[in-house]
């Protein structure tokens, strides 16, 4: 079976490296609700992908399943040629050190300190003296522009960017291969949303780490990604040429056959207003 | 002639298609119930294999020990002293007409370390503790911090859920003894202040009537409860539903549960602990 994306990429280029993930086919249902349906995706080492789609079209879900949170229905997903579906618990857990997760809302633990949050995995998975999981730690949160005074204060003591910015340095701590960011630049304002994309790049050139960002937000997606590809609604992923079609040229949109796209990253209501109110009405 | 055609299957009309109905509601109910009670027992054994094989750390099982044990005390004590009270209010008329009131302490005992203590302990842990439990976890859930601790390989089970198992474990025995303790105190305080029983009959009846077994009795129940409690409220946590409102309700349907199940263990185990008893003194 040929799925939608591979469809419209087309067969890969020669010289794209190895995907670091892949995921193939997937489908996830919560109930009789189907989130995701046939999804294909993959990373190349090194780059940065994008994925783009209206709220509650199954973004988060997708980040989720890619690192084992949600088992999907159907289809499997790969990380450096492992396929998590055939691996044991214990094997999975392992292979998360791998990978560092940015949640939307940051997700630290409230009953710890900043530097229990951020030495957190070292202590886990590590048996890093505590006083050096400290000092590491607080060279990540330096690498996100965080003081060390900050070190002994609890999350809520924190701003929504700096505690997103205390998750960033959580994910890096363990030096992971691949970044998920889930909704980053998410309830901040556009000029601390501009300085986590910027903290995305510089993290990307800094520590050489594929990344995954998901995002609604166009202005950061066309910052951070090297590709973007937009999720609908249940169905498929659609490959975009970001730039051309942010701006809206003619020239792009004539390219993009599907005005829904086009109509996104724009970010025109066009008719969804009159559908949404039809939904209503029907449900 | 063509053959005779059956008639079109067509769905039951009025009545018989609300039994339909009812039937089919009742089944989904049942059905679900027994999914929840497998998915419970899967999550109690996974928290016990991590309980064989890998320990949480000393500071999380003392935190919890502490939050736990430590911190219900006071409420515990407090409530063993009022029923122990109320039980020398309520029984002293009944006792007096028959001349009997000096029997009061043993009466108040028993009732104590049987039944009274260790499912008033319980009780007030499932609404202390395993309430709030079911709220933190939960919380914990809607916010998506245990999705990060999965994220980062390490397991939820091991970090949040044994270290409140255990200290539910290790800690209702000595708050059933507190409850026992107090009810005692204040049954005696009542019936020999108020009520100016003889002390030194009222003590002698007391300790005559309740003895090691009874103690154990109590005991030995309330470390199942304890058991009961911690993964009743945690497997609620976990399964807490998106906002505010799901947070609430687990914290309830967390409280709720826990209290049935008490009184299910409750009945269970005293049945068994009678028969093993008899079993054990066959002449007594």
């Amino acid at each position: 079976m040929v799925d939608a994306a591979t469809r419209q990429h087309g067969p890969a280029p020669s010289d794209t490296p190895a995907p670091l993930v892949s995921a193939a086919g997937l489908s996830v249902r919560f109930g009789r609700q189907q989130v995701l349906r046939d999804v294909t995706v993959e990373t190349p080492r090194g780059q940065t992908l994008a994925i783009i789609g209206e709220s509650g079209c199954g973004k988060t879900v997708l980040l989720k399943t890619l690192i084992g949170l949600i088992t999907p229905d159907e289809g499997a997903v790969s990380f450096a040629g492992q396929r998590l579906d055939r691996l044991g618990e214990r094997q999975i857990s392992t292979l998360r050190t791998r990978i560092g997760f940015v949640f939307q809302q940051a997700a630290l633990f409230d009953s710890l300190s900043i530097a229990d949050n951020v030495a957190f995995p070292l202590l886990e998975h590590r048996s890093t003296p505590r006083a050096e999981a400290y000092e590491i730690a607080a060279e990540r949160l330096a690498d996100v522009g965080l003081p060390s005074s900050v070190m002994a204060k609890k999350p809520a003591q924190l701003s929504g960017g700096m505690r997103k910015r205390v998750g960033l340095a959580r994910a890096l701590v363990m030096q992971p291969e691949l970044l998920l960011y889930d909704e980053p630049t998410t309830g901040l304002d556009p000029i601390m949303s501009a300085v986590i994309n910027e903290l995305i790049l510089r993290t990307r050139e800094k520590h050489k780490v594929t990344s995954i960002v998901v995002t609604h937000d166009m202005r950061s997606a066309l910052t951070v990604a090297d590709r973007i590809v937009m999720l609908y609604p249940l169905s498929r992923l659609a490959p975009g040429e970001p730039q051309a079609l942010f701006d809206g040229t003619p020239e792009a949109i004539a390219r993009e056959t599907d005005a829904r796209v086009a109509q996104f990253v724009r970010g025109e209501a066009g008719e969804r207003l009159s559908e949404m109110q039809g939904e209503t009405q029907a449900g | 002639m063509a053959e005779p055609q059956a008639p079109p299957t067509q769905p039951p009309a009025g009545y018989a298609r609300a039994v339909n109905d009812q039937l089919a509601d009742v089944g989904e109910v049942l059905v679900a119930a027994v999914e929840e009670v497998g998915d419970m027992t899967l999550f109690a054994g996974r928290t016990m294999r991590w309980l064989l094989t890998r320990w949480p750390s000393r500071e999380l099982i003392f935190s919890s020990l502490h939050q736990i044990g430590v911190r219900s005390l006071p409420v515990i004590a407090l409530t063993g002293t009022f029923i122990g009270m109320v039980l020398a209010v309520q029984a002293y008329y009944q006792f007096r007409s028959f001349g009997m009131e000096t029997r009061l302490g043993a009466m108040i005992n028993l009732s104590m370390f049987r039944e009274l203590g260790p499912v008033l302990a319980a009780t007030m842990l499932a609404g202390r503790v395993g309430s709030a439990i079911a709220a933190e976890l939960g919380t914990m859930r809607v916010t998506e911090q245990i999705d990060a601790l999965t994220s980062m390989g390490a397991s939820p089970l091991r970090h949040l859920v044994a270290p409140r198992f255990l200290a539910c474990l290790f800690m209702i025995p000595s708050l059933t003894i507190m409850a026992i303790f107090m009810g005692f105190v204040g049954g005696a305080f009542y019936c020999i202040f108020v009520f100016d029983v003889d002390p030194y009959f009222y003590f002698h009846n007391a300790q005559q009537a309740a003895g090691a077994w009874d103690l154990f009795y109590g005991v030995f129940k309330s470390v199942f409860f304890g058991m009961a409690i911690a993964l009743i409220s945690c497997y609620r946590g976990f399964h807490c539903s998106a906002g505010a409102e799901g947070v609430g309700r687990a914290s309830t349907t967390a409280f709720v549960q826990s209290f049935v199940a008490i009184l299910v263990l409750d009945l269970g185990l005293s049945i068994v602990l009678d028969r093993v008893y008899f079993f054990l003194w066959p002449s007594l």
